[in-house]
């Protein structure tokens, strides 16, 4: 029997038009997207790990300089920031789980609030970098860091030098991790011009689990900076 | 993807909601936890402490939320597995060079 016909037959049976002819059922598309993703934060793992690694290295030699400048964030809005982002990855999943269960309303009502805690994170974000411009925390030209007391050494002041490089390390990952942010919110905005048009149904709604994926690995990727730049030497 | 194994219909039998919003509530706790522990004095542990839920915290999201837990797809776990593998070797390779050289 020639395999075209099979193949004829099967695709007539499936019928689903967003099954793609290699895979054999719904199931395994699925699967098959998911882990393509997982792949990809993998690669985003290690990506984010080369700055955790330089900070952890930098945290080290400049133990009390790193103290001194992380006290000089605001860690409520660091803290506030966390609290939003997590409340974004549940409305994340109760996206993918209305899409599962075919719900457009609660689909699109979950897409768009997140969306609204991204930005609420951004804006948070934004106000953060403010301050440290008005302080002249910003590495560069008119960076100042003087007479900042080491905590827990009375009578010692950090090296302005040795802060600069903690600023660098924090704008350049919460600066990067800002950017997966903006790109999310692209993604989420593709997800809900789809969902609107009535798209994703129980058996193809891969989009949004794996933009769903994406949103919680900048979830965790925070989870780690929120202690380690804003939280660090914090006691009295 | 959740534990169904056919077709997507058979979430709806088991609905995640509540363990959704357990992981929530868990998540904002380990948030006010870690926050509020970082203004007391604990010595050297005040890292430990932070890092330690930070993971509670990440493993949490990964399992439940990214449903690496009840995936179907076996190689999912070892694409995860692997990820913390390499991260681990980056960062374990690399402190323990630095953090035991004596002139430094």
């Amino acid at each position: 029997m020639p395999d075209s016909t099979l193949v004829g037959l099967q695709h007539e049976e499936e019928h689903h038009p967003e099954l793609l002819h290699h895979f054999a059922d719904a199931q395994q598309q699925r699967d098959a997207s998911s882990l393509g993703m997982w792949v990809f934060l993998a690669t985003e793992v290690m990506f984010f790990g080369g700055m955790f690694c330089a900070y952890l290295v930098y945290r080290r030699w400049y133990f009390g300089d790193f103290g001194a400048a992380s006290k000089s964030i605001d860690a409520t809005l660091g803290a506030t920031n966390t609290a939003v982002l997590i409340c974004s990855s549940l409305t994340v999943v109760l996206a993918v789980w209305a899409a599962q269960t075919a719900r457009r309303t609660l689909l699109i009502g979950s897409l768009i609030l997140t969306m609204l805690l991204g930005l609420a994170f951004l804006g948070i974000k934004g106000k953060e970098y403010k301050d440290k411009f008005e302080e002249h925390h910003v590495p560069g030209a008119s960076f100042s860091f003087e007479n900042v007391p080491i905590p827990g050494h009375p009578g010692e002041y950090a090296n302005p030098r040795h802060a600069q490089i903690f600023f660098s390390l924090y704008f350049v990952m919460t600066g990067l991790h800002a950017l997966h942010m903006i790109i999310g919110l692209g993604i989420f905005t593709w997800l809900l011009a789809l969902a609107w048009k009535g798209r994703f149904t129980p058996e193809y709604h891969t989009p949004v689990e794996i933009g769903g994926l994406y949103w919680h690995f900048v979830d965790i990727v925070w989870i780690y900076l929120f202690p380690l730049l804003y939280l660090i030497d914090r006691h009295p | 993807m959740s534990e169904h194994s056919g077709s997507g219909h058979a979430t709806e039998k088991s609905s995640p909601l509540k363990m959704y919003f357990g992981i929530w509530a868990a998540l904002l706790l380990g948030t006010f936890i870690t926050y509020k522990a970082a203004f007391i004095e604990l010595g050297r542990f005040n890292a430990a402490v932070a890092l330690g839920i930070a993971t509670v915290k990440a493993t949490l999201v990964a399992l439940f939320f990214m449903h690496v837990w009840h995936a179907s797809e076996k190689l999912t776990k070892l694409v995860v597995i692997a990820a913390i593998f390499f991260l681990m070797l980056l960062l374990g390779l690399t402190m323990s060079d630095y953090a035991t050289r004596p002139w430094s």
